[in-house]
């Protein structure tokens, strides 16, 4: 009796330490998820990166300064010239009230931080987030251990850094925690099968909706789970509880979101859900029924239930049908069609096509995005099959069902990650857990405890778990945060000779073996954290709009897009409208606070097509278009003179073929032809034109590295005059105004 | 003394802009009394701050002693006029000293219309047939006009300069000269007043014997200038110190190219391969000079930082060069913000009654640039009382209340605003208020509070079962 108890206290003593200890774990995981990111801060500066986070910073200075009815009923019209966009009901407002949360409750705690500074630091805090979400939904997967590796591996996996370093103010970097803590409330549902979990996973599904539109990966994936789990006869109430809910009240949730709206009942994307509702209830009923009646009238019933319930199910199916093929594009949005059929983009949507994010990934994506955990994942499947839990089949979906999408579109990759660092996690802490128990067991020191322990591991699972954790936190509590990483290849080899020596109920390995194993396990995690490093360091952290390169005289700073903007901000005329091709249109609205014809958002794609169109068209032609838009100034960048590759003469055939979709007088054959002699140092051609002037076009500014080129389109000339022009221009200038701004040659 | 400045160096010198109407004038007799034997006055437009060297040789030839000295301005003149010095001379050439006398803006009634009047206060009363000598320096801004008012890029900038070859004076004035001194030898035209002739950069106007008081003589000099014409159109310092050890200072610019308007295309090519000939009155470099051990120097305007600055740091300044983002052509604009750490014992310091005083400088750390709205805040440290600030011109003062990191009761911000402002401005000021110390604690102990409440509750969240169920 006192044995035991003693025993007992000695348990909760390190159930205790153990929890501490995880505590603190986690903590120092979040520490390093958004330290990490921190790089960008350093090497460059505290400043938005890119294009969309432009976008969204300008939509939270938006909130911040006019409040939450205005930002619902802000249509902008300084964007989409004339046209203008509703902003609120077209953006996801996710980020921007969270960002916009934190900056009140700051600056309502008299910390004075600016809005940038907000934005620029939501990213970080949201993968600590993250990584701790990953923590719980791995927790209810395989348990303390795993989960500590997984989130570890999550607060620096490359591909999530990508884009949650600073300044990277998108989306994505709040919507990943979204959707790893709506699949942690899923799976908790389904092992607790509480009501106040599922109440709260509808929540969490709804911030996922606010957040971003890849939310419909999760309205498909739970279904999919839960029609898997009724096909492999795991129906449960719990399941019932975790499903159900869910649609219910994350449905009504997500037709609040101004964006989504209807859609959320009326698009494709949504039905799998509505039909594995109504399976699931089918399902719920046959168990019920098969409870009350004996199995004779079971029998009896389920002939008439199933004859009944076929029927209203075809009755279901054909109204769906309908409704599918009643809407153009068969309900479904443009990118979702383009996951289904990896073509599609290419073939019919060219502004889809158009964007590098949106390609298939290449090989060594994969290793630069989540490096050895692509290795592990096969492992971690192979440890979510033992035994395979409600949780671990779910698991093991997401990463079948993420590689796939990963496979079609580059961006996806950002999902994969999360699931590859579950199940790395989950087969790391595995392999880790059988080498170490080898280890100790062997020790003849340690062999006390050692039955203790093996007494413990030979019962049961979660508690279990948790004192071998602390164990080896105990012995090596340092090098198990970059252990817990890796585990994975051996596994699989070594697991065969481990059943051969069963040792009464314990697999042990030899001991040698073991700690060559774990050897090589750190050496693999300690690689995967240099690249990780690395990755964050080098790769991932270059804001976009400054540029830098070394060469033998030092470091170069190229600033010319601000440069560029800040010219336009306060030296033209606050109402002027700058045409520019559409990636640079949330920069110039956000920094140099001009009205813009098209932007990033591309909702509309004849407004492209016709920006498209006068960058390809003749001086005359193109002066035409832009000044039936009313632009007065035209911004075009040029890497020609210090090697900057993405530039504006990098787009124009894309500008060509989007324009050519919607206006047939431009064909690309026409701009392949190559008869010219000055020199383009990006593309190491010669340019086609040399030697020519502007006659409707003039140059008003020029930044230093000449990458940002902005035109002023001159007022129309007098009859006469303007005759003769015109069919100089005509014969002098055959390809577009953009390309002769930007070759106009200096010498 | 350090000898950069001899002339108007100390720091009495500085009470300027006193009320208008502070005293009735006393002495408008004097005016009859009092003529001027020489007057000597030297233009300086070589930049775009006009400064006026003025030597007067005043004699009483009245019964009365006189002990204040009229100096008249045209409407034009004062309304861009910035600073007005004046220091009476003694000794000769090598040992000559000069002690800073008191410029008060005075009216006086036999002017004729619109002309303002400025008293100098003479150290001792000019006795009958005494004479005295007087220095006198006044600043002149946006007092070129740039004619052609638009240039291309090309073009070098001309400007006009109006003044009268006759010194505007309510004495009379026996004998007279003014030069001006041009940047350069282009001098496209100028006002012939015989006798007037032009020699290098420098015209020469008389001398003239014998003028009545307030003659006038409208001249027009129409010549090149081609410095930068910088004009920060606003500018708002905001000084803000802790007592725990730090001054920090942010400096917000709204600068502006004030020359000729800038016509037609820029081209690049043109400005990089041709920087001689092309974009002459254009700028891209400013210099800020900052206070010794400045420290955390950071350069950026609304969109991040601009990259290019350069801090040279010395034990007795700190030199900060620095670019706009785009070279500034006529009329353009640019916005940045320039901030920087300085160590609180340099500027903080006790007075004898136990208050403490911030002694900082006034005016614009750039070089060679007008201000025409300075704005000038200092935040005192939460929790203190009674500032005074003093200040050796005329200023308009209010107080403002700003709430910064975790502020209860908010700090005071002692704000001084001045108009028209130019480097001779930079002059130490001084901000007077009490504080205790005690209030350093207030944050520190506020948030140990917070953490040991929010470490309370946990506790008692744990310790407490609110089940239902039992």
């Amino acid at each position: 009796m006192a044995a035991s108890d003693a025993h007992k206290g000695d348990v909760s003593m390190r159930n205790a330490f153990g929890s501490v200890l995880a505590f603190l774990i986690l903590l120092l995981i979040g520490v390093l998820a958004f330290s990490i990111r921190l790089f960008s801060v350093i090497k460059y500066e505290s400043v938005i990166h890119e294009f969309d986070p432009y976008f969204n910073y300008r939509v939270t200075q938006f909130l911040t300064k006019n409040g939450i009815y205005d930002f619902w009923n802000w249509f902008d019209d300084r964007t989409w010239y004339p046209l203008g966009r509703v902003i609120g009901g077209t953006v996801y407002p996710g980020l921007t009230l969270t960002a916009g949360t934190l900056y009140w409750l700051l600056n309502s705690l008299n910390i004075p931080l600016s809005v940038e500074t907000v934005c620029v630091f939501t990213a970080p805090i949201f993968s600590a987030f993250a990584s701790w979400a990953t923590y719980l939904l791995t927790k209810e997967v395989k348990g303390v251990g795993a989960g500590l590796t997984a989130a570890a591996l999550l607060a620096m996996v490359p591909s999530y850094i990508s884009r949650s370093v600073a300044g990277s103010y998108d989306n994505e970097a709040v919507a990943i925690f979204a959707l790893i803590f709506t699949f942690y409330l899923y799976l908790k549902t389904l092992n607790t099968g509480s009501l106040f979990y599922a109440t709260l996973n509808s929540l969490s599904y709804f911030y996922m909706v606010c957040s971003w539109g890849g939310y419909t990966f999760i309205i498909n994936l739970i279904p999919m789970h839960v029609l898997l789990c009724i096909v492999t006869g795991r129906y449960s109430s719990r399941l019932y509880i975790a499903y159900a809910p869910l649609v219910v009240l994350g449905t009504l949730l997500a037709a609040l979101v101004p964006v989504v709206g209807f859609n959320a009942v009326m698009t494709s994307e949504h039905f799998a859900s509505f039909l594995v509702f109504i399976i699931i209830h089918v399902v719920a009923l046959v168990y019920y029924i098969k409870g009350i009646l004996s199995p004779k009238m079971f029998k009896v019933a389920l002939a008439l239930v199933v004859s009944v319930g076929l029927a209203v199910c075809f009755a279901m199916v054909a109204v769906l049908i309908a409704l599918v093929a009643s809407s153009p594009t068969k309900g479904w949005s443009g990118r979702s069609l383009s996951l289904l059929d990896p073509t599609y983009a290419s073939k019919y949507i060219p502004i889809i096509a158009s964007v590098s994010e949106h390609q298939p990934p290449t090989w060594p994506s994969y290793f630069m995005d989540i490096n050895v955990l692509a290795f592990l994942i096969p492992a971690g499947i192979i440890a979510c099959f033992s035994p395979l839990s409600d949780a671990s089949s779910f698991v093991v979906l997401y990463i079948v069902l993420s590689v796939y999408f990963s496979g079609v579109m580059v961006r996806l990759m950002l999902v994969l990650a999360p699931a590859a660092c579950i199940l790395s996690g989950i087969a790391l802490s595995q392999a880790f857990d059988v080498f170490t128990r080898s280890i100790k067991f062997q020790l003849p020191s340690l062999s006390d405890h050692s039955h203790i322990d093996a007494g413990d591991a030979s019962s049961e699972n979660v508690v279990l778990d948790d004192t071998i954790k602390t164990d080896k936190s105990e012995d090596t509590p340092k090098e198990r945060t970059t252990k817990r990483s890796k585990k994975k290849e051996k596994e699989p080899v070594e697991k065969p000779p481990s059943k051969s020596q069963l040792k009464k109920r314990l697999s042990v390995l030899p001991f040698e073996a073991s700690i060559v194993a774990v050897f090589l396990l750190v050496l693999l995690v300690a690689f995967y954290v240099v690249h990780c490093v690395w990755a964050a360091a080098e790769a991932y952290s270059a804001p976009s709009i400054v540029l830098t390169s070394h060469s033998n005289d030092g470091l170069h700073v190229f600033d010319d897009f601000r440069e560029a903007y800040a010219w336009l901000s306060h030296n033209t005329d606050v109402d002027d409208k700058v045409a520019s091709w559409w990636d640079y249109g949330y920069q110039t609205t956000a920094m140099a606070n001009r009205t813009v014809i098209v932007d990033n958002n591309t909702w509309n794609n004849t407004h492209i097509a016709t920006v498209g169109t006068a960058m390809s068209s003749p001086e005359k032609a193109a002066w035409e278009i832009f000044h039936s838009l009313d632009v007065k100034y035209v911004l075009v960048v040029f890497g020609g003179l210090v090697g900057y590759p993405s530039d504006d003469i990098n787009k124009f055939l894309w500008m060509v073929r989007i324009g050519g979709g919607v206006f047939p007088h431009i064909k690309e054959p026409d701009y392949l032809r190559d008869d010219g002699k000055a020199f383009d140092r990006v593309r190491r051609t010669e340019i086609g034109k040399k030697y020519f002037k502007l006659t409707h076009f003039e140059e008003v500014f020029t930044t230093h590295h000449w990458m940002v080129r902005i035109y002023k389109l001159k007022p129309p000339k007098n009859r006469i005059r303007g005759k003769n022009k015109r069919s100089k221009s005509k014969t002098s200038s055959t390809t577009t105004s953009k390309r002769k701004g930007t070759r106009r040659n200096p010498f | 003394m350090p000898m950069e400045e001899p002339l108007f160096r100390l720091p009495l010198s500085l009470l300027l802009f006193l009320s208008l109407f502070l005293l009735p004038t006393c002495f408008s007799s004097s005016t009859r009394d009092l003529h001027i034997l020489n007057a000597e006055r030297r233009i300086d437009l070589t930049s775009h701050i006009i400064k006026v060297y003025l030597t007067l040789k005043v004699e009483n030839s009245g019964t009365s002693p006189a002990s204040e000295v009229h100096l008249a301005f045209s409407p034009a003149e004062a309304e861009h006029l910035a600073i007005v010095k004046a220091a009476a001379t003694s000794g000769k050439r090598k040992k000559m000293t000069y002690t800073p006398l008191d410029v008060k803006s005075a009216e006086l009634p036999d002017g004729p219309n619109g002309t303002k009047f400025f008293t100098v206060t003479l150290l001792t009363p000019l006795n009958k047939g005494e004479t005295t000598t007087l220095e006198v320096l006044y600043i002149l801004t946006h007092s070129l006009e740039p004619f052609p008012v638009e240039i291309s890029q090309s073009e070098s900038q001309l400007v006009y300069y109006r003044d009268s070859a006759i010194l505007l004076s309510p004495y009379h004035v026996k004998q007279q000269t003014t030069f001006i001194k041009t940047p350069s030898t282009r001098v496209e035209s100028f006002t012939v007043v015989d006798p007037a002739k032009r020699a290098g950069t420098e015209l020469k106007y008389g001398p003239y014997e014998d003028q009545p008081p307030y003659s006038y003589s409208p001249v027009l000099v129409h010549f090149e200038n081609n410095n930068p014409f910088a004009v920060v159109e606003e500018l708002e310092r905001e000084i803000e110190i802790s007592h725990w050890g730090n001054v920090q200072v942010t400096e917000r610019y709204r600068l502006a190219h004030a020359g000729a308007r800038h016509k037609g295309a820029f081209s690049r090519v043109e400005y990089q391969t041709r920087p001689d000939a092309t974009g002459a009155s254009s700028f891209k470099h400013l210099l800020a000079r900052l206070p010794p051990r400045v420290h955390s120097v950071y350069y950026r305007d609304d969109i991040g930082n601009v990259s290019t600055s350069n801090l040279r740091t010395d034990y007795r300044k700190s030199e900060l060069e620095f670019q706009p983002r785009y070279p500034l052509f006529g009329g353009w604009k640019s916005t940045f913000v320039i901030g920087y750490g300085l160590p609180l014992q340099d500027f903080l310091f006790e007075s004898p009654d136990g208050r403490r005083y911030l002694n900082f400088t006034f005016g614009c750390p750039l070089t060679q640039t007008v201000v025409d709205k300075l704005i000038l805040k200092v935040v005192l440290p939460e929790g203190s009382k009674d500032p005074t600030a003093v200040v050796p011109f005329q200023v308009e003062q209010h107080l403002e209340v700003k709430y910064s990191y975790l502020d209860v009761v908010g700090r005071t911000v002692v704000v001084l605003e001045k108009r028209n402002v130019v480097p001779e401005h930079n002059v130490p000021f001084q901000v007077y208020y009490t504080f205790n110390p005690i209030f350093m604690l207030a944050e520190p102990l506020m948030l140990s509070l917070a953490f040991f409440l929010f470490f309370v509750a946990s506790v008692s969240y744990l310790h407490v079962d609110l089940s239902i169920r039992k």
